[in-house]
């Protein structure tokens, strides 16, 4: 081997080398970082949670309280938003794959709701916050639900059009040639066929709710006090984790961290569900 | 179950007409939802333009030009909050690319195999992780660190009278533009490392395999030939990674110090559009106060919608070759 090659060869190795360990040590740095974050959120949460987390509403300043009025707030206007959003997405995805296909309208349709999914959140709310809260005079929880369904429906449309895509023309073309209206082809046969990968990109969709505080600071805002009327400001975790964590009090941003642990937890179990259902679909 | 009730009902009577009947209005549903969609999104550019109107009116285009952002004297100026979510996003950009870049190869081509679907469910779930969740790791925890094991030795350590000590001026209390801009970064990190595996993952084995064949090494394997090989689709994930942290609210509002000052050193409070949006909004004092915020929301749809465009340009490309 003469010198020049074995020089370049020697050359490649630490090439290589460096290569390797920058991937090595940037991964162990990454890893590190997230584990930090999950161990704080952790040990932070995890030593606040009691009873009262779940039985009573939120405190004033040094006294003993809980959580229960925003915990189910986020829950009405979660089902809210995502009953709103499932049937818009589901419907909307359902035309984009079937009837919209390539048309003109179709591709604007297609890349509007790629705009609408990756707009800023805080642009949602400012939006819904002229629509619904502006005239109307009163923050509102229903308004908070349709910020949250503007957010989750692009995901489902998203979701529902990808799925019904990949279903075999075949099966369209069966039940066609059975006779059958392609609305009841769509509704009995690709929509039973394509429910794993609906039901995924609807619990995905849910998972991105779930933490959304931007678009509810203007638009559910927050309430001290048990709130179950959609028409009136309603408490609900991400504000409630919002202000009490830039608070000055001890005790509101101890409940600042579990609820922030209440929501990555839910966050995390719908997010492994929704993979679960994805994979047993792939098995299937 | 309802099988019983079922065999007891009439027998359903579809006939042709009432089938094309049903058809007919079964589309029309679909398509009025594929259409709310449409107008929602002109619905939220038209709303943004019309409630910022007065804000434009008022100040034209000086509003992105000037520095003053004054709820007193009514002077508001867009140019520090515009400032502050360029440079915090692109310095979160700068920071997250190559740790991003670093675990995506290193899950590709350098895993053992047990690790490989561990770590890389782990960077999948964290990326679904709320950003309020990094805020608040970066107000309580961060915070303290940043400012008594970079803010304080950078303060003290730069020669006075140079460039080192106007960039480093700044309250060493753990907040400002770079505190911000590294929770950014991290915030990105999981979701384009994700995105970056994925792409690595739809090359062809054979492509990869016969780089190795060649007797490439793994270095030369991932930037002569796996990574050209999903260009156009890692730029794109790039740009998907710099809208979101463009139009990022909490992770950044929590540590970023809300001053509406143009940012001129590392530790000085800043604050970006989402920021300011967040904090003053349900504070607005007066109507043109709100006119500028909204007008500061269609500032901040602009860009980000010209960074998803871009993506949308490039990734679209990816699909058609692939």
């Amino acid at each position: 081997m003469s010198a020049a090659s074995s020089t370049l060869m020697l050359r490649r190795r630490v090439t290589n080398a460096v290569f390797t360990g920058f991937c090595v040590v940037v991964t162990g740095l990454a890893l590190i970082a997230l584990a930090a974050i999950l161990w704080t959120l952790v040990s932070k949460g995890a030593g606040g949670f009691n009873l009262a987390v779940f039985t009573e509403a939120t405190p004033a300043p040094h006294s003993r309280g809980g959580l229960a009025n925003a915990i189910i707030g986020s829950v009405m206007m979660c089902t809210m938003g995502m009953t709103l959003a499932v049937v818009i997405g589901v419907l909307a995805g359902t035309w984009l794959a079937e009837y919209g296909q390539n048309s003109r309208y179709g591709s604007v349709v297609r890349f509007l709701n790629d705009v609408l999914l990756s707009a800023p959140s805080i642009l949602v709310g400012l939006f819904v916050y002229e629509m619904l809260v502006a005239p109307f005079h009163t923050f509102s929880a229903f308004a908070g639900a349709v910020a949250l369904a503007l957010l989750a429906a692009p995901v489902i449309t998203r979701t529902t059009e990808d799925v019904l895509a990949l279903q075999p023309s075949l099966l369209r073309e069966s039940g066609v040639g059975l006779g059958a209206p392609l609305a009841l082809v769509i509704r009995e046969i690709l929509w039973r066929s394509a429910r794993g990968g609906i039901l995924t990109g609807a619990l995905l969709a849910f998972a991105r709710i779930t933490g959304e505080t931007a678009p509810l600071l203007f638009t559910a805002l927050n309430n001290q006090f048990f709130e179950l009327n959609p028409t009136k400001p309603m408490a609900n975790l991400p504000v409630v984790i919002f202000q009490y964590a830039l608070s000055p009090y001890d005790d509101w941003q101890r409940l600042a961290w579990v609820g922030a642990l209440l929501i990555a937890i839910t966050v995390l179990t719908v997010t492994i569900i929704a993979r679960f259902v994805t994979r047993e679909q792939n098995r299937s | 179950m309802s099988d019983a009730s079922i065999s007891h009902a009439p027998p359903p009577r579809r006939t042709a007409a009432r089938g094309a009947l049903l058809s007919t209005l079964f589309e029309g549903l679909c398509f009025s939802a594929a259409t709310a969609l449409l107008a929602a999104l002109s619905g939220l550019l038209i709303a943004l333009f019309i409630g910022g109107w007065p804000a434009i009116k008022k100040f034209g285009f000086g509003f992105i030009t000037t520095v003053t952002w004054n709820p007193v004297t009514e002077v508001y100026g867009a140019a520090g909050p515009i400032v502050g979510t360029l440079i915090t996003s692109g310095l979160a950009l700068l920071m997250a690319l190559p740790v991003a870049a670093g675990v995506a190869f290193f899950l590709t081509e350098l895993c053992p195999a047990p690790l490989r679907r561990p770590i890389g469910t782990a960077v999948e779930l964290l990326a679904g992780i709320p950003s309020i969740v990094y805020g608040m790791w970066g107000l309580f925890i961060f915070a303290p660190l940043f400012a008594k094991w970079i803010q304080r030795p950078l303060m003290a350590a730069a020669p006075p009278g140079t460039i080192w000590e106007s960039l480093t001026l700044g309250i060493p209390n753990g907040s400002g533009i770079l505190a911000a801009s590294i929770i950014l970064a991290i915030m990105i990190l999981p979701f384009m490392a994700a995105t970056l595996r994925d792409l690595l993952m739809t090359v062809p084995p054979a492509v990869r395999e016969s780089a190795y064949g060649l007797g490439s090494t793994t270095s030369e394997v991932v930037m002569k030939v796996t990574l050209p090989y999903v260009r156009r689709g890692a730029i794109g994930a790039v740009m998907l990674g710099l809208g979101r942290a463009l139009g990022e609210t909490m992770a950044v509002t929590f540590i970023i110090g809300n001053s509406h000052d143009f940012p001129t050193s590392a530790f000085a409070s800043g604050s970006t559009i989402a920021s300011t949006i967040a904090n003053e909004f349900t504070e607005a004092t007066s109507d043109v106060h709100l006119a500028a915020l909204i007008a500061l929301g269609l500032v901040l749809f602009v860009i980000t919608f010209a960074v998803l465009a871009l993506a949308r340009l490039l990734l679209g490309h990816q699909g058609d070759r692939a």
